[in-house]
């Protein structure tokens, strides 16, 4: 399969991401899986002319086209025109480029929330009209419209994340490469559902400060973060303390919540990222799927039932008191 | 006279366009276009000021850590919170965990593969760095993903993640290490000082640190056969190319030092011209002469600098603006970091031959053999149970300034807020020094004028010798314009 990567309205993180992939040999992986990287801006020989003959031949069909990947958001500024973004050497805005080659391709993913849903890119004022590829922020439709299928019939395919993890990379690339990802396998906003049929706060380590609703109330505490620090690791969909960051860690296990970022519009949440809007003291973004007078009971009963330790842990930046020692052969 | 317009060019972070004009084989003019434009600097304004902590890392992917760590910098200045040692110590670790692998990523995945295209199939050296340094093919870097892999999985401890961390914060660190972490961190270091002493140098991180001058270099270079060690094989195809004649720019080199730490920067600050000058942070303005935007006046500090992209303004050609210190043009990295901090290999080549492709090579790979027994040391000083973050609020109105170093260079953050938002953001990057377009008095940038006379091929499509200047700085297009 032949696979082309364009970077456009990003930082290009998603491709740092990747190269961080725990596989023994990330090239060798793509390689086995009959995978052929006929252009990538970080990773190729090719540059400039050499690099322009791959993108024509793509967009002229002379090359089949197997896997377009496009990492950053897709630039329709200033005044619909593009030219926030012309692709250099060529003259032409890069979401010319973009609409032009995936109309050949058999599959078009976008690696990362900006292709998907417009990121970063497109917050605030959105000074450049930034969007993902079928998608503007929540709402179907971006550069590509809404009815956009690639040859094989499926719509864009979101490896949503800021950055996107290697291994949802690799692992979408693999399924489509095995023949094993169909449109049944993408969520409602086009993710894989391999990861984001699951939750950030599935194997939280803080979990039993957040049984006990015991919180963390500035940087570097060990306790909760949903209640005063803004996490989001309850509601965010990606499998982030399941299968972990660069060997150890995830933003919980940095320290900082987690600002669901495989989430579309997450840049802008309408109150600082660091910290937790609520209502009459009760956080708005209550777990996803939990009835909110539930939520509210149960609360008010683990804070009363929290034990000394977690309670005292919890706004300390090492633990405090340690776990009481039990008399052996525990029941 | 006739004119070449190179791009997309690749093997650099983000997009780049070169226009060149030429005549009798050599470059006679360049200019450097950033094509991409995002406008951070808008979204940041009425943002929290805390929020600029989950924007600016991703201003740049390979820059993360540094951006994130210009911002708390610039935060902390602002509201005078004073940072505990151990919150010193891990943010120097996270920074410099990023700017090794960058140096490492740069080496070997950006730079080396040039060696290996067809055009130099008849020299002597052909073959192995064909083997070891083609694009994605090549053994180096089935050898170099993995390491750099597994180095960088102390952001996992550290930093939850890279890129884009938001551990680094303006009092210390989130992340509070344990005792165990802190020995498996260290464990990581050791692993990392053994590739590179096995596979980069073939020799010690000490050995490759204390050369001293050009004849130790070559003396180090040949103790051993050519192929021992990817650096030593770099030095004899720099010699067989004359690398050190290509890309010489204005030799005028700017730091901002580095790594803060309880006993003071690793590497000190400051401008060298043939002699050390204090930075003087005041002396640094913008030019926004020949880049595609509006405002007045036309040279700004970045204290009171403006981003109004106006993409019909005449002359401009470019979205970078051109930073000058004292109205000059500057080089920044690892070279300039170096020559900067003094150190006496880098001293030396500087006065024999400037600032060139292959010095600027020798610097990056000399930091990580610098850098990383700091880095094991760093490790050993943090102090279990003691604080890593110290705590203050924003005051409603303040100023604030971050000035670190990233892999590729000088990195500046100006912060001014308003009733308790933020009213401006500036940020002044590496590579919007070393690819700044002219000003206004037409002086070229740092690249522009390395680019003069390099030698151009007959049927050459994009000379090899512009590539091998232009990846030479290491360019980071991403935080050029932001």
């Amino acid at each position: 399969m032949n696979l082309v990567w364009l970077q456009s309205g990003g930082c290009g993180g998603c491709t740092m991401s990747l190269l961080c992939s725990e596989a023994r040999d990330l090239f060798g992986l793509l390689d086995d899986a009959g995978i052929r990287v006929q252009w990538h801006p970080s990773l190729s020989e090719h540059t400039a002319q050499e690099a322009l003959r791959v993108l024509e031949d793509c967009a002229s069909g002379a090359m089949p086209l197997d896997l377009l990947c496009v990492e950053g958001a897709l630039l329709r500024g200033p005044n619909g025109t593009g030219r926030f973004h012309m692709l250099s050497g060529t003259g032409k805005p890069m979401i010319e480029w973009v609409c032009g080659l995936a109309a050949r391709s058999r599959y078009t993913l976008a690696i990362g929330s900006c292709a998907a849903y417009g990121g970063i890119t497109a917050a605030g004022v959105n000074p450049t009209s930034a969007c993902g590829l079928q998608y503007d922020g929540d709402a179907r439709g971006g550069l590509l419209g809404s009815s956009y299928r690639s040859d094989a019939g499926l719509s864009v395919i979101n490896v949503a994340g800021c950055p996107t993890h290697p291994g949802w990379i690799t692992d979408t690339l693999l399924a489509l490469s095995l023949g094993s990802l169909t449109e049944a396998d993408l969520d409602p906003v086009g993710r894989p559902r391999f990861y984001a049929d699951q939750l950030v706060h599935h194997g939280c380590p803080r979990n039993e400060y957040y049984e006990f609703k015991a919180s963390a109330e500035k940087p570097s505490d060990q306790g909760c973060m949903m209640e005063n620090m803004g996490c989001k690791g309850t509601q965010a969909h990606a499998d982030c303390n399941t299968r972990l960051w660069n060997g150890a860690g995830s933003c919980v296990r940095g320290g900082y919540a987690c600002i669901s970022c495989t989430e579309p519009g997450f840049e802008d949440p309408g109150h600082p990222f660091a910290s937790t809007p609520k209502i009459a003291g009760i956080p708005i973004g209550l777990p996803s799927d939990m009835p909110k007078a539930w939520f509210v009971a149960l609360a008010a009963l683990s804070k009363s039932a929290t034990p000394r330790r977690v309670r005292e842990n919890a706004t300390a930046d090492h633990t405090v008191v340690a776990p009481a020692l039990r008399k052996t052969r525990l029941k | 006279v006739t004119r070449l317009v190179v791009g997309p060019f690749n093997r650099v972070e983000g997009d780049l366009e070169v226009t060149l004009d030429i005549a009798d084989g050599v470059v006679q003019a360049a200019y450097a276009n950033s094509p991409l434009f995002r406008g951070f600097e808008q979204i940041l304004q009425g943002k929290d000021p805390l929020d600029a902590l989950v924007f600016v890392p991703r201003v740049c992917g390979i820059c993360s850590v540094s951006q994130s760590c210009a911002a708390a910098a610039a935060l902390a200045d602002a509201n005078g919170v004073v940072l505990p040692p151990n919150g010193q110590l891990a943010t120097a670790l996270i920074l410099a965990n990023e700017n090794l692998a960058d140096h490492l990523s740069h080496f070997y995945l950006f730079f080396m593969p040039d060696f290996a295209r067809e055009a130099y199939c008849g020299r002597p050296w052909f073959e192995h760095a064909l083997r070891r340094f083609e694009a994605m093919q090549g053994e180096a870097a089935r050898e170099v993903l993995p390491a750099r892999a597994a180095f960088l999985e102390l952001m996992g401890f550290l930093a939850g993640k890279w890129p884009h961390t938001l551990a680094i914060q303006p009092g210390g660190s989130s992340r509070p290490v344990t005792a165990s972490e802190k020995i498996r961190v260290y464990a990581l270091l050791r692993q990392f000082r053994g590739f590179l002493e096995s596979v980069l140098f073939g020799d010690s991180l000490e050995a490759v640190a204390a050369l001293d001058s050009e004849a130790a270099l070559r003396a180090w270079r040949d103790a051993r056969p050519v192929q021992a060690g990817d650096f030593r094989f770099f030095l004899h195809v720099a010699e067989d190319l004359a690398l050190e004649r290509l890309g010489r720019a204005t030799d005028v080199f700017l730091s901002y030092g580095n790594y803060a730490l309880p006993e003071g920067k690793l590497f000190g600050a400051g401008v060298w011209d043939g002699a050390v000058h204090p930075l003087q942070p005041d002396a640094i303005a913008e030019d926004l002469s020949h880049a595609w935007m509006a405002g007045e006046p036309a040279v700004q500090r970045p204290q009171e600098g403006m981003t109004l992209p106006d993409m019909d303004k005449p002359g401009a050609y470019s979205w970078c603006k051109a930073p000058r210190w004292n109205g000059r043009v500057c080089e920044t990295g690892a070279l300039a970091r170096q020559v900067v901090h003094g150190h006496p290999l880098v001293r030396a080549l500087v006065a024999e031959q400037g600032g060139n492709v292959c010095n600027r090579v020798i610097a990056r790979l000399l930091e990580l053999a610098l850098v990383v027994p700091e880095m094991e040391k760093w490790v050993q000083a943090l102090r279990i149970g003691e604080p890593f973050c110290s705590h203050a609020p924003m005051p409603p109105q303040a100023r604030g300034v971050g000035l670190v170093e990233s892999a590729r260079g000088a990195l500046g953050h100006w912060l001014d807020v308003h009733g308790g938002r933020i009213r401006n953001y500036q940020i002044v990057a590496p590579t919007t020094w070393n690819f700044s377009p002219r000003d206004r008095d037409g002086v070229p940038g740092a690249l522009e004028q390395a680019l003069v006379g390099a030698p151009v091929g007959d049927g050459e499509e994009t000379p090899l010798a512009v590539q091998h200047i232009v990846r030479s700085f290491d360019p980071c297009m991403v935080c050029t314009v932001h």
